[in-house]
């Protein structure tokens, strides 16, 4: 890594920090590209590692989150300790059906969410 | 109920696409279980912490996980997530579910192309 390739990871890094807190979201879809092209990593390499982000984002985001009164951290652990049931599912799935329907499916479900979302907040 | 739903939905993704669980526990908790946006990505947060902690543990066993470079991108990171959840109290609840809907548009985009 050159300092070129520290300064992408520190500003990647930000942004996805950024973004979690600003919407709830652990930050893995700029920390695994951060990874793999500037530091070089694999693609699998790069998803284990930046988890390590993700988990410290969650947890400082929760904190200061709290001390907003934005938490509700009874349903949050609930959904953290039931998610492993469903990656069971998820990965079951993934090798029995081909991932361009997977990826297609998953931004249909999200276009259908941002739908229902921007109805609900009478954005439209 | 929903929340073990919320939940499954929510591994399932992650277990398919490595990412996704914010993407899919924010919406869940506005549209069924009637949470404010502030509240869902706050409580999002909690869960996150959890489902990447035992995913890190696990791609820690295998020997994936590597800590320093982990550490690099998390230090900067950590910083933005305090800026977020700082940002996000002086916005309108509105603004907050306006910038989640442009990132459910983008991440879908990112998927189909």
């Amino acid at each position: 890594m050159d300092a070129l390739d520290v300064a992408g990871l520190l500003a990647l890094g930000f942004a996805a920090g950024t973004a979690g807190g600003l919407l709830g979201v652990g930050g893995g879809v700029l920390f695994v590209p951060a990874l793999v092209v500037f530091a070089g990593m694999s693609q699998l390499g790069a998803v284990a590692t930046s988890l390590v982000a993700v988990v410290l984002v969650a947890v400082v985001g929760t904190m200061r989150q709290r001390e907003y009164g934005n938490v509700r951290l009874r349903d949050g652990l609930v959904i953290g300790l039931l998610a492993p049931v469903g990656v069971l599912a998820g990965v079951v799935l993934a090798n029995a059906v081909s991932e361009r329907v997977l990826e297609l499916s998953f931004a249909a479900v999200q276009v259908g969410f941002a739908w229902q979302l921007a109805k609900e907040a009478g954005l439209r | 109920m929903r929340l073990a739903a919320i939940a499954t939905a929510a591994g399932a993704f992650s277990g398919l696409f490595g990412v996704g669980g914010g993407t899919i526990i924010v919406p869940l908790l506005v549209l069924w279980l009637g949470y404010g946006h502030r509240e869902a990505t706050g409580t999002s947060l909690a869960a996150i912490a959890v489902i990447g902690a035992v995913a890190a543990a696990a791609h820690a066993a295998y020997g994936n996980v590597d800590l320093g470079k982990g550490l690099l991108v998390a230090a900067p990171a950590i910083a933005g997530v305090l800026a977020g959840t700082a940002l996000q109290q002086r916005i309108p609840e509105r603004a907050v579910a306006a910038a989640f809907v442009v990132l459910l548009l983008a991440s879908a985009a990112v998927l189909v192309l």
